[in-house]
């Protein structure tokens, strides 16, 4: 019998107090954490959508944790332990089948975008593997009145009738666009790492640091940021997204236009006649006038497009005199 | 000396057997088998979907997400842990010389852990998923079925080892009393509330995720192990002592490791360092442990040619050296900063769930069950299982950790995400292949099941009289 007590016992209340050092203690501890600057609870209807993501296991796929390193820079800045203080499941994930989400919805803040890519996401990425959500939306033969149909692209589309988000897509998406990083809270990344780690992407500073010739860096940073919606082939998707390819701003003589619209965001433009419900996402804090340059310069020359070449300089001149019309 | 002949009969090995606790180990290993098919097939499907996103997607039930966490969920929770309390009642009984406790509970239990498993498979296609947070995505009332199971399981193992007519207490019962103790605890910690808040919960989810996989599944394991292998082999376990170390180092080191889950979050950076440097001083144990098995199989290595039972345990043996020696080098930061997030780390789940914990399970099963039912399966089933298994989990381990270390160098170099996305392809296309071959191979596995409990026995193999009491206490 004392043997028994001795190894069943024994070994029990080891495990107890190791199980409360390692688990139930620090899991204490941090979950007095207290948001940091700007870190907001969610509305309902975005809780709504938290649950939604949840339930369909978008978490498999994704992760929503920047690290502290250089490959996760495209993702925003390094996550803060303030930043988690709502969020309650976490959803840190452990796998990245498909990109991080922690900032999506500065990247992709667009709800058309995002219906689109919900209901296929082959319809604004070709190669994507991510699964199709068709159940999230109903196919009627006209929307009702004051709601939006998804320009699904037709190769994409049903047949017959139009695509309409169901109530869980637009929590879904409302969820989506709400994952945008407050600015970063005072050089603080985990507690008590090492500042050796890459400091944060303050605006200005280089997110995605790309090697190679300006034209090459700015391929790159057009996939990565811009494709989803342009698509690589400059052509946009109809009704959606306008094409970049023989577009009058990426053609013309003074790229202070461009300059500014890729600075800036856009809103509410009629391009070739036709107006865009969702509005184009403004870079100037997440790159510096290099980058931006870059960009504009691949723009313009891609595609068969010859719009003169802006150097960083004129993109600091557009930036400095801000955002007024 | 056992406490009532009149329960005993005599097998055709020789064996003295206990009819119950026959049925028992019978009634765990079926129903163990079968939810290996079913979340196995599951596991098809979901790997399926990586070519085929658009297929079954139109049933929310039917979709990746939901299909996953059944898939991870059902390995675990319906196939591992009731084929392992199975074997540990068996080996309870057997190596303590005496009898169940209770038939009664052990049913009970078992009834238990499959309701658990059933509601928990349910709620998941339904959608009720608890958080993603791996392996407890259960919701908790369900968790607590699973818990109740537990509990019940460890009480019968402690009181057949209180009952039990030998002096010592054989180690593989430290490690299974171990197991079904420290289960119920993981279990409570991952259900109560209050101290899993943001991000308290992920240094909760640090500690659920890994010592479900440690404290649980690894020693049921290994007490399976230190039984079977002596058993096989006619010869004591080459040290006891170290197998008395092994076990109290990784009590000691093992829970300290979890947050190696998290490097680079934002969890306390003490915490995460910490986690690496237990990992490296966790060689210790699996180092001694993989070592004390595979000398006492020296010079018997003719052996495994022989048995298929001793070639799943050795497999085993080497799933848990190769899986577990890759965990600790995976903490490193270097190595981490690479591998983590990617499919590397599908693959090594896979290591050790499948090359470890399920061909250890196997090896038991086929090692165990004929002397509890005196009916054996046929050698020629054995061997296709055997090499079906091998085969598909070395291609599934291989692509996944090649395609993990491609996708990792995609985003280290800096490429537009979609292009880790494409380089995968072909390698979730291998991974496929593999578990094709792994599934078929359980189907084998269920056949042979069925001839060691209703269906008619093969002959009796080499090896087999060796397998009369002996050498194992
Ligand atoms: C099988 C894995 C998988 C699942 C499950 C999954 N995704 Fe994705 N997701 C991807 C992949 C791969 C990409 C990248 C290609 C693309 O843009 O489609 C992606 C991209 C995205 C993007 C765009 C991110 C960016 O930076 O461009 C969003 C937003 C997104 N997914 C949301 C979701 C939501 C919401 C769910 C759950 C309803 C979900 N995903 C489920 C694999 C997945
Ligand atoms: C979430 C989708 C989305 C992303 C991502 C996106 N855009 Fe846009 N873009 C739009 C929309 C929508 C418009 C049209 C807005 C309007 O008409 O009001 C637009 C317009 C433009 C225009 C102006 C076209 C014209 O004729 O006025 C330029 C230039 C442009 N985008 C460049 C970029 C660059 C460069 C990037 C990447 C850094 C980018 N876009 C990323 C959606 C997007």
């Amino acid at each position: 019998m004392n043997k028994l007590v001795a190894i069943a016992g024994g070994s029990l209340a080891i495990y107890i107090v190791l199980a409360l050092m390692m688990g139930v203690i620090p899991g204490w501890q941090l979950s007095q954490t207290p948001p940091g600057p700007g870190v907001k609870p969610l509305t309902p209807l975005q809780a709504e959508g938290r649950e939604v993501y949840v339930a369909n296991g978008c978490s498999y796929c994704h992760t929503q944790q920047v690290r502290p390193l250089p490959q996760d820079q495209v993702f925003g800045r390094p996550s803060a332990p303030g930043d988690f203080a709502y969020q309650t499941p976490e959803l840190l994930g452990s796998e990245r089948t498909g990109p991080d989400l922690t900032d999506v919805g500065v990247r992709r803040g667009s709800d058309v975008w995002q219906y689109i890519h919900l209901y296929n996401p082959r319809a604004v990425e070709p190669a994507s593997i991510m699964p199709s959500f068709p159940f999230l939306f109903e196919i009627v033969d006209r929307a009702p009145p004051g709601v939006a149909p998804a320009p699904i692209p037709k190769a994409y589309a049903p047949a017959h009738g139009v695509v309409i988000p169901t109530r869980r897509a637009q929590a879904l998406v409302a969820y989506l666009l709400s994952l945008k990083q407050p600015p970063q809270p005072a050089q603080q990344t985990a507690a008590g790492a090492p500042s050796a780690t890459p400091t944060p992407a303050a605006a200005g500073t280089a997110r995605t640091p790309v090697a190679g010739a300006p034209l090459a860096r700015g391929k790159q940073l057009f996939e990565t940021n811009c494709a989803a919606c342009h698509q690589s082939n400059g052509r946009g998707l109809p009704g959606a997204f306008p094409a970049l390819a023989g577009n009058a701003v990426a053609n013309a003589a003074d790229a202070t236009e461009h300059i500014h619209i890729v600075l800036f965001g856009l809103q509410g433009k009629t391009i070739d006649g036709v107006k865009y419900a969702s509005p184009m996402p403004a870079w100037g804090a997440q790159f510096d006038d290099r980058q931006i340059a870059d960009l504009i310069n691949y723009e313009r020359s891609a595609w068969g497009n010859h719009g003169a070449p802006v150097t960083a300089a004129e993109v600091a001149k557009v930036r400095a005199a801000g955002n007024g019309k | 000396m056992s406490a009532d002949p009149a329960a005993h009969g005599v097998t055709p090995t020789g064996a003295v057997a206990d009819s119950a606790l026959g049925r028992v180990f019978a009634g765990y290993t079926i129903f163990a088998t079968a939810w290996l098919v079913f979340a196995t097939f599951v596991g098809l499907v979901v790997a399926y979907k990586f070519g085929a996103p658009d297929f079954w997607s139109s049933q929310p039930w039917l979709t990746f997400g939901r299909l996953r966490p059944i898939h991870t969920n059902d390995t675990f929770y319906g196939f591992a842990s009731i084929a392992l309390v199975g074997l540990a009642y068996y080996v309870a009984a057997r190596s303590c010389r005496t009898r169940l406790y209770s038939t009664g509970l052990a049913w009970i239990g078992l009834a238990l852990f499959n309701l658990a498993a059933l509601a928990g498979t349910v709620a998941l296609a339904a959608g009720d998923n608890a958080g993603d947070l791996e392996y407890r995505e259960w919701p908790w009332p369900i968790r607590l079925i699973f818990a109740a199971g537990a509990v019940v399981t460890a009480i019968n193992l402690l009181a057949t080892v209180a009952r039990r007519n030998t002096h010592d207490i054989y180690l593989s019962n430290w490690y299974t009393m171990g197991g079904a103790l420290f289960v119920i605890v993981i279990a409570t910690v991952g259900i109560l509330p209050w101290y899993q808040y943001g991000l308290g919960q992920v240094a909760v989810s640090g500690y659920f995720m890994h010592n479900s996989v440690g404290m649980w599944f690894t020693p049921m394991t290994l007490g399976i192990f230190y039984y079977a292998l002596p058993k096989l082999l006619s010869r004591p376990i080459y040290s006891y002592a170290l197998g008395v170390l092994a076990f109290w180092t990784n009590l000691l080191f093992y829970p300290i490791i979890g947050a190696h889950h998290f490097l680079f979050s934002p969890l306390p950076w003490w915490l995460q360092t910490t986690a690496i440097v237990f990992s490296v001083a966790m060689l210790v144990p699996v180092w001694g442990g993989s070592a004390n098995f595979a000398l006492t199989a020296r010079g018997r290595l003719g052996d495994v040619a022989q048995s298929y039972p001793l070639a799943f345990i050795m497999v085993g043996v080497l799933g848990y050296f190769v899986g577990s020696t890759q965990g600790t080098f995976e903490a490193f930061r270097s190595l981490q900063a690479v591998w983590h997030f990617t499919n590397f780390t599908v693959g090594h789940s896979h290591l050790t769930m499948y090359g470890f914990v399920t061909f250890g399970i196997w090896g038991g099963v086929y090692a165990l069950l004929p002397l509890a039912t005196g009916k054996y399966p046929s050698r020629l089933g054995m061997g296709a299982h055997f090499w079906l298994a091998v085969v598909g989990s070395f291609i599934y381990v291989i692509s996944l950790s090649i395609g993990g270390t491609v996708q990792g160098l995609d985003w280290v170099h800096g490429k537009p995400f979609i292009q880790s996305v494409v380089d995968m392809n072909p390698y979730y296309v291998w991974r496929g292949v593999g578990g094709i071959l792994m599934f078929l191979s359980h189907l084998v596995f269920a056949w042979n099941v069925w001839r060691m409990t209703w269906g008619r026995s093969a002959a009796r193999l080499p090896l087999a009289p060796a397998l009369a009491e002996g050498a194992a206490p």
